[in-house]
């Protein structure tokens, strides 16, 4: 008995049966949870869209998120000029389906950030951007926009909400990153996000997106504390890269043309 | 081996024979998926079932084993059972999932669940083999909890996501460990778990591998 296993013949069949029973088992798992693996990112993403946009009430079932969702316009647009694009542009049918960060890792879908303008430490930016508007009677009411950028460790992605007007902030927050626990990442803090709701982008005079992060906390009464927000504590790396990410983003490089479009009612 | 009893081979990992404090295996997921008590539960429910079907499946198949193949034989049982694991949790906890990320993929280099199909179902039954795989599973499982306890509790000041000490960030009054939350505090709290469990069952005391002789001759006298 023990000498017939250790045919080489007995060993090939044993290996070849194995591997077809465990493939078989592995597929069939693989396309059986498909559905509801795609479900869930979806949702994931529709849930910090609606986080950063602050209007995810706490513990809001699925079906809510997809009811809250459905009040969003989905929009592609072309970062250089500040136009909407059509999604066949980026080759895609639904902009659901567009992904921005994989887009910027192909050259023909993407632009290489001169270092000296590359603030958040994110070296290529895609040329389409995919955005998130909610309107009333043809006026746009609100904005969500995709920020990211380089903090300490790594790079925090997330979104920022503007009101109608386009300047002051209605939330923000990050959905992946990997900063220290207890430090960086306590941009996730919802005490922290809560200081960013009706802090403004932009300076009437200055066309540059003002956003601070400053130490010590924003005292009611010092200069410009409509573009300040206390720093993280103990994070004075992440605070930056937050500061610089942001800054970049609502910059003549990131969003700025087509806010200036949508403000002036061309696009 | 071959005679033990159910229950023994059941309950024996879970404080006398413990993979991780007498063996001393498994310690990188420990280190890695203990910050809070949510996630540290849905890995222990993971590897728990890896290690008792994986016990299961190899115990079934050992007779027909060719000993050239074996080890190749159990790492695809292994890490057949590990993708589909992942794949359910995608689909049905895809919050923790997230957080656990890579680590669900690297049970399969986990040594404990290799251990025990090349130590103990190779040479059991399938029903002791499966019991084998829970009950090492169970052993890992009660370290890794103890171990989130300490650092959810201290790094965070909560348990299982709810508050218990409210920390200053939120207005409390507690002032959070942050090394808590950071890798080495669990080599610490496994330290420490390892003293315990020796000081209450000395039998788990290892002998000295080397005893410095005492100093006979007087040199600098």
């Amino acid at each position: 008995m023990a000498k017939a296993k250790e045919t080489v013949s007995r060993t090939l069949v044993v290996a070849a049966v194995l591997s077809i029973f465990f493939s078989v088992v592995v597929s069939t798992a693989a396309v059986v949870l498909r559905p509801a693996q795609v479900k869930n990112q979806n949702l994931d993403i529709k849930t910090n869209i609606l986080s950063a946009a602050g209007l995810l009430p706490q513990g809001a079932s699925a079906a809510e998120i997809e009811e809250l969702f459905g009040e969003f316009e989905v929009r592609l647009v072309d970062l250089n000029t500040g136009e909407y694009v059509e999604p066949s542009v980026v080759n895609v049918q639904d902009p659901m389906k567009y992904d921005m960060y994989k887009a910027a890792s192909d050259p023909s879908m993407s632009t290489n950030i001169p270092s000296s303008e590359d603030k958040a430490g994110i070296k290529r930016r895609p040329n389409v951007a995919k955005i998130y508007t909610m309107s009333e009677n043809g006026e746009v009411t609100r904005v969500v926009l995709p920020i990211h950028g380089y903090g300490l460790w790594s790079t925090l992605y997330g979104f920022i909400s503007l009101e109608g007007d386009l300047n002051t902030i209605e939330g923000l927050g990050f959905y992946a990153h990997a900063e220290t626990p207890g430090l960086g990442g306590e941009v996730d803090n919802p005490r922290w996000k809560q200081q960013w709701v009706g802090k403004e982008v932009y300076d009437g005079e200055r066309a540059e997106p003002q956003v601070r992060l400053v130490k010590g906390g924003v005292s009611a009464d010092a200069a410009d504390r409509e573009h300040k927000v206390d720093a993280l504590s103990g994070a004075t790396l992440t605070s930056r890269g937050v500061e610089q990410l942001v800054n970049y983003w609502m910059s003549e490089r990131g969003f700025a043309p087509y806010l200036q479009k949508l403000r002036e009612g061309e696009v | 081996m071959a005679d033990a009893s159910a229950k023994q081979v059941l309950f024996e990992p879970i404080f006398s024979n413990n993979p991780i404090a007498l063996q001393i295996l498994g310690i990188c997921s420990a280190l890695a998926v203990t910050t809070s008590m949510n996630v540290t539960l849905v890995m222990c429910a993971a590897v728990i079932a890896v290690t008792a079907f994986a016990n299961l499946a190899v115990s079934l198949v050992r007779t027909q084993i060719p000993g050239s193949i074996r080890i190749i034989v159990q790492m695809t049982i292994i890490a057949s059972l590990v993708i589909v694991v992942d794949q359910v949790l995608k689909a049905y906890a895809y919050e923790i999932s997230k957080q656990l990320s890579v680590f669900v993929g690297l049970i399969i280099t986990n040594c404990i669940v290799m251990g025990r199909a090349e130590g103990f179902a190779m040479k059991n039954g399938p029903y002791l083999s499966f019991l084998d795989g829970i009950g090492n599973g169970l052993g890992y499982s009660v370290l890794l909890l103890f171990v989130a306890f300490f650092r959810e509790l201290l790094g965070a000041g909560s348990l299982f996501g709810i508050s218990l000490m409210p920390v200053v960030n939120e207005g409390g009054w507690y002032v959070p460990n942050g090394m808590m939350l950071l890798p080495p505090s669990a080599f610490f709290i496994i330290g420490l778990a390892i003293w315990a469990l020796r000081v209450w069952k000395p039998d788990q005391i290892e002998e000295a591998d080397y005893k410095m002789s005492r100093q006979t001759a007087k040199e600098a006298f």
